[in-house]
């Protein structure tokens, strides 16, 4: 096809990229990998289209695909990938270059290390720009600064001179954005833009996203596993599950009437703040891609499974025009969806108080005789006089945005840090004064799971041994009471007594994040801390680790401190609450009230970060400007008043206001309490109002 | 750059020269024998070798001598030569210039051809010339430096291929041919010790930011291949050989002494071999404190270059 010819076709309207039965294999060394099966996709410009799916379902490789960009030992049996007309898959190295980061900008996921450390900013943009357009050297700077401003990145000139590592992660993203708009291409592809950034900074960058698709008429691939963005941006939406497209249709119809049972598991599994709803976990995992089952893939993990299912072709069906599903039942999976149950409250009130922190500070890099001689060094004011209790058989929640010092205050609790300033009493007694025996009983009766389970388990260690450790090093079991033990606890986190001999690397990560609670447990703890545990792991996993905790809490009464950023976890299982900024409470209470009016200015931002499922909702949401402020140098008086949106003047910035109870329940125990200088009306519209200081 | 730090650097290299000086000074001081022994041979009495060693100065209190030492060494003073009377510094100087030369080129040389050949093993990775590149460096690796001197000296000195003085050293001012000539063979016999050393460094470090995410990037944005490489990966890539070039620097100048031996160039390590067998005690430690000096401050030039390359190193910050 001449060139001429595919211009006059594209201006035709027609479609952008149309991927059909693409399948891509991968050569392992016991056989292939068949990542992806009979694949199809289009985009228009203009439009946005969603793709969701739970890690291990293909859709990086998808992305890779389109780019041309997949490993050496990949292999593309069949299926075309056409791009305004050409076929991406015939294209000659030098055609596709002329392609990639003109027509078609892959934006990476993991902003950080996806822009080269050793380069400006700036320059990472212009090179772009310069391969691609004959520009002058002025052109392609001012074009540099240009877009970076469209991704809305305050002083745009200065941060082109900077390195990447002198950038958050919010603003790292930005600039990999600009540099995918900085040739204006005609497809766009976002591969998870928002993983592992901020609630806060999340909401901003999905508004850039939806900003972006407003101003230009490029096509837009957003890849996702957040399927709240997906319904806040895209216009369609496919989901993928282990290489096979299962349904494809209008986002509006897609979450409001899923026709395919894996859509329907992933919604019910994905938390909801405000909902009440008990998360419903996906039984079983991603199938390997070895060798293909016959019939629907999905089969061994549906709820509407019948024989059937398990033989033949299973081919795409369609509910209504523009909306298809890969289901023979999708008519059954309609008229009785999956849905996630309603919570129940815990009725459990909460008992004595185990572990009291009582003004506790905990400063950082101190710096030695020599910087703090010469000249004023500033420490990290990582914790700033927190006071909480925790009571027996109580989940409390800590939440904030990362570098808040939640994770510090938590290890400090445990006493794996020792506090600049302040106390930490265990059952009254303060940790610090405990001796080497009391010391080891604490260590027994408080336990930690960390958000990285591959990592906090030994790689060198079984399974089992890594159970049994705590038993041998706290208990006085023999071996074969031990070895009982350890059945029971691989029972009670739902693992197979088969997994005792392997080594964590063989594990998925959902089941070694069950080792390391079942390890936890194993010595019987009072307090467990969790940082973060489910963060890491996929949406369909989150439910079921989170129904595991909330089960082994009421079987053990065990007390839990929930570090996480996620509100939608915390919602799920705490039934009090801080929220911190800058390593200070600033609200604290029983849950139901911190989700209710009156908000303290921060929490209410953070509440209205989230993304909701709902792609009708109204989007009224509060945006905090800027990042969270150097914990080196906290501003003045009320730490959050650099970003609040309800500032009220100077009282905020000299005074530091003072947690004060606004609620009390009838019993006296749980208070309410938040540290602001608004008055309490103020504080209490609701989250859809915006406050008249905005 | 964070001058702070840097004077902090300066100041413990000159602390772990002070200490290096002591050991050292310790270490001649418990030699056996003694110069006016060495010097009067066969023909010494008790009395004479006394009349000697307090013509030497030996005679008098360690204590004094040390702090003589000391001083000496940080005012770039060693004293003179116990057997030739000459002063050290003087003997020193033409030499060291004659050794850093050699150890110069060598360097130059393992950068010129270690460095670009394990930058193309790495972008041809698995394919022959890899394969090819990475069975070199294994000879290299496993080639003691005077096996590799004896062996260049037995091909490239003598016979059909005898191109190569076998020994000796000519100054830069007789003429670039004859300067060649002498510096070759000794060069390569010394670059042999760090070639492989740095190559087998240059390529799994290029192969590893080859493999990183902002690699993946740079394609994406559409740059050939060679661009990638040049603009991306090199800067990148060669950060780990710098400092294994600094390492190896040293290492160098311990293979040194051997490889000047064996071409009877007269360097530092032949007059240090010299020195020690007549226990001339100020040309020993003036000998040993030099080199050991130099390793000192190549590794604080090493780290100044790092921050260069890389803006994400500050110095000073943890």
């Amino acid at each position: 096809m001449s060139a001429q010819e595919t211009q006059i076709r594209s201006d035709q309207d027609e479609t952008l990229l149309s991927v059909d039965n693409l399948s891509v294999e991968f050569a392992v060394s016991d056989g292939r990998i068949q990542a992806l099966r009979d694949v199809s996709l289009s985009i228009e410009s203009g439009e946005t289209l969603g793709i969701a799916g739970e890690s291990g379902s293909g859709k990086s490789t998808l992305a890779y695909a389109i780019v041309r960009y997949l490993d050496n030992n990949a292999h593309v049996p069949e299926g075309s990938i056409e791009f305004k007309g050409r076929d991406l898959l015939e294209m000659l190295p030098a055609e596709l270059r002329s392609v990639r980061g003109k027509q078609i900008a892959h934006v990476a996921q993991n902003a950080s290390r996806a822009l080269n450390p050793s380069m400006r900013i700036g320059k990472q943009i212009r090179e772009t720009i310069e391969l691609h357009q004959d520009v002058s050297g002025e052109e392609a700077q001012n074009r540099v600064h240009e877009v970076l401003d469209q991704v809305n990145i305050p002083d745009p000139l200065e941060v082109a001179k900077r390195y990447p590592n002198e950038l958050s992660g919010g603003q790292q993203q930005r600039a990999l954005i600009a540099t995918g708009l900085a040739c204006d291409p005609d497809l766009l592809i976002l591969d998870e833009p928002t993983t592992g950034l901020d609630v806060t900074t999340q909401a901003k960058l999905l508004d850039l996203i939806e900003e972006l698709k407003g101003e230009s008429d490029a096509g837009i691939l957003l890849i996702t596993h957040n399927l709240s963005a997906i319904a806040q941006i895209a216009d369609r939406v496919n989901i993928l599950y282990a290489g096979e497209m299962m349904e494809k249709g209008p986002v509006d119809e897609v979450f409001t009437e899923p026709a395919n049972p894996y859509t329907q598991a992933l919604l019910a599994t994905t938390p909801e703040i405000d909902s009440q709803k008990d998360l419903r976990a996906i039984p079983g995992q991603i199938p390997e891609l070895g060798s293909i089952p016959d019939g629907c893939i999905f089969a061994d993990r549906c709820a509407f499974v019948t024989e059937e299912c398990r033989s033949g072709q299973i081919d795409m069906e369609s509910p209504t025009p523009g909306h298809q599903t890969r289901c023979q039942r999708w008519e059954t999976a309609v008229e009785d969806p999956i849905k996630s149950g309603t919570k129940t409250a815990r009725t459990s009130s909460p008992g004595d108080v185990i572990l009291e922190a009582d003004d506790v500070h905990k400063h950082y890099d101190e710096g030695g005789f020599v910087q703090n001689l010469v000249r004023d060094h500033k420490p990290v004011q990582a914790v700033q006089g927190v006071n909480l209790q925790i009571r027996e058989g109580e989940t409390v929640g800590l939440v904030g945005e990362s570098g808040c010092g939640k994770s510090t205050l938590g290890r400090t609790f445990l006493r794996l840090h020792d506090p600049t300033s302040g106390s930490i009493k265990y059952r009254g007694t303060d940790i610090a004064s405990l001796s080497k025996s009391e010391m080891k009983e604490f260590r027994s009766e408080c336990q930690i799971i960390f958000q990285d389970p591959d990592a906090s388990l030994n790689p060198r260690k079984t399974v089992k041994r890594i159970i049994a450790r705590p038993m041998e090093m706290f208990t006085d079991l023999d071996e074969d009471e031990r070895n009982a033990r350890v059945d029971e606890l691989l029972d009670q986190v739902n693992l197979s007594g088969d997994l005792k001999t392997k080594f964590p690397h063989a594990l998925s990560g959902g089941q070694q994040q069950r080792v390391a609670i079942a390890r936890a447990f194993a010595a019987n703890p009072s307090l467990v801390v969790l940082d973060e545990p489910v963060s890491s792991l996929d949406v369909s996993v989150q439910a079921s680790i989170l129904n595991l905790l909330d089960d082994l809490r009421d079987e053990y009464n065990t007390s839990y401190l929930l570090i996480s950023h996620d509100m939608g976890v915390i919602e799920n299982i705490c039934d009090r609450l801080a929220v911190m900024y800058l390593g200070n409470v600033i609200e604290e209470g029983p849950l139901t009230e911190v989700f209710t009016p009156p908000y303290h200015p921060y929490t209410r931002s953070l509440l209205s970060s989230i993304p909701s499922l709902d792609p009708h909702e109204d989007d009224t949401r509060i945006r905090l400007e800027g990042d969270v402020p150097s914990a080196r140098d906290p501003p003045s008086g009320c730490s959050f008043h650099t970003r609040c949106p309800q500032k009220i003047g100077d009282v905020c910035e000299t005074d530091e206001p003072k947690l004060e109870t606004v609620e009390q329940t009838s019993n006296g125990q749980q208070t309410h309490c938040i540290a602001c200088h608004l008055d309490d009306p103020e504080m209490s519209k609701p989250l859809d109002e915006p406050a008249e200081n905005l | 750059m964070n001058y702070l730090y840097l004077g902090k650097r300066l100041v413990i290299a000159f602390l772990s020269l002070l200490v290096v000086s002591s050991v050292v000074f310790a270490m001649t001081m418990a030699l056996p024998g003694s110069a006016a022994e060495i010097i009067l041979g066969t023909q010494q009495t008790e009395q004479s070798v006394q009349q000697v060693r307090e013509e030497m100065g030996l005679d008098r209190p360690l204590s004094e001598r040390y702090v003589d030492f000391v001083i000496g060494v940080f005012t770039l003073d060693f004293g003179d030569s116990l057997i030739s009377d000459q002063p050290v510094t003087e003997m020193l100087i033409p030499r060291l210039i004659r050794t850093l030369q050699l150890a110069v080129v060598a360097m130059l040389l393992s950068i010129v051809l270690a460095i670009p050949m394990g930058v193309i093993a790495a972008a041809k990775r698995d394919t022959l010339s890899d394969t090819a590149i990475t069975n070199v460096s294994y000879v290299g690796v496993s080639l003691p430096s005077f096996v590799s001197a004896s062996l260049l000296l037995l091909f490239f000195t003598t016979g059909p291929l005898g191109i190569f003085p076998s020994g000796g050293y000519e100054p830069l001012s007789e003429g670039f041919i004859p300067w060649v000539r002498h510096l070759a063979l000794p060069a390569i016999a010394l670059n042999f010790v760090v070639f492989a050393y740095v190559l087998r460094q240059t390529r799994s470090s290029m192969i590893e930011t080859l493999e990183s995410d902002y690699i993946r990037t740079a394609r994406l944005k559409g740059l050939a291949e060679r661009s990638v490489l040049a603009r991306h990966a090199l800067r990148n890539g060669l950060l780990p050989t710098v400092t294994v070039l600094a390492i190896n620097f040293g290492w160098m100048m311990g293979s040194v002494v051997i490889v000047e031996e064996i071409f009877s160039y007269p360097g530092m390590g032949r007059l240090i071999v010299q020195a020690i067998a007549e226990r001339d005690l100020p040309v020993i430690q003036a000998g040993i404190l030099v080199p050991t000096a130099a390793f000192v401050f190549a590794n604080l030039l090493a780290d100044v270059v790092y921050t260069v390359l890389d803006p994400r190193i500050e110095l000073g910050e943890k």
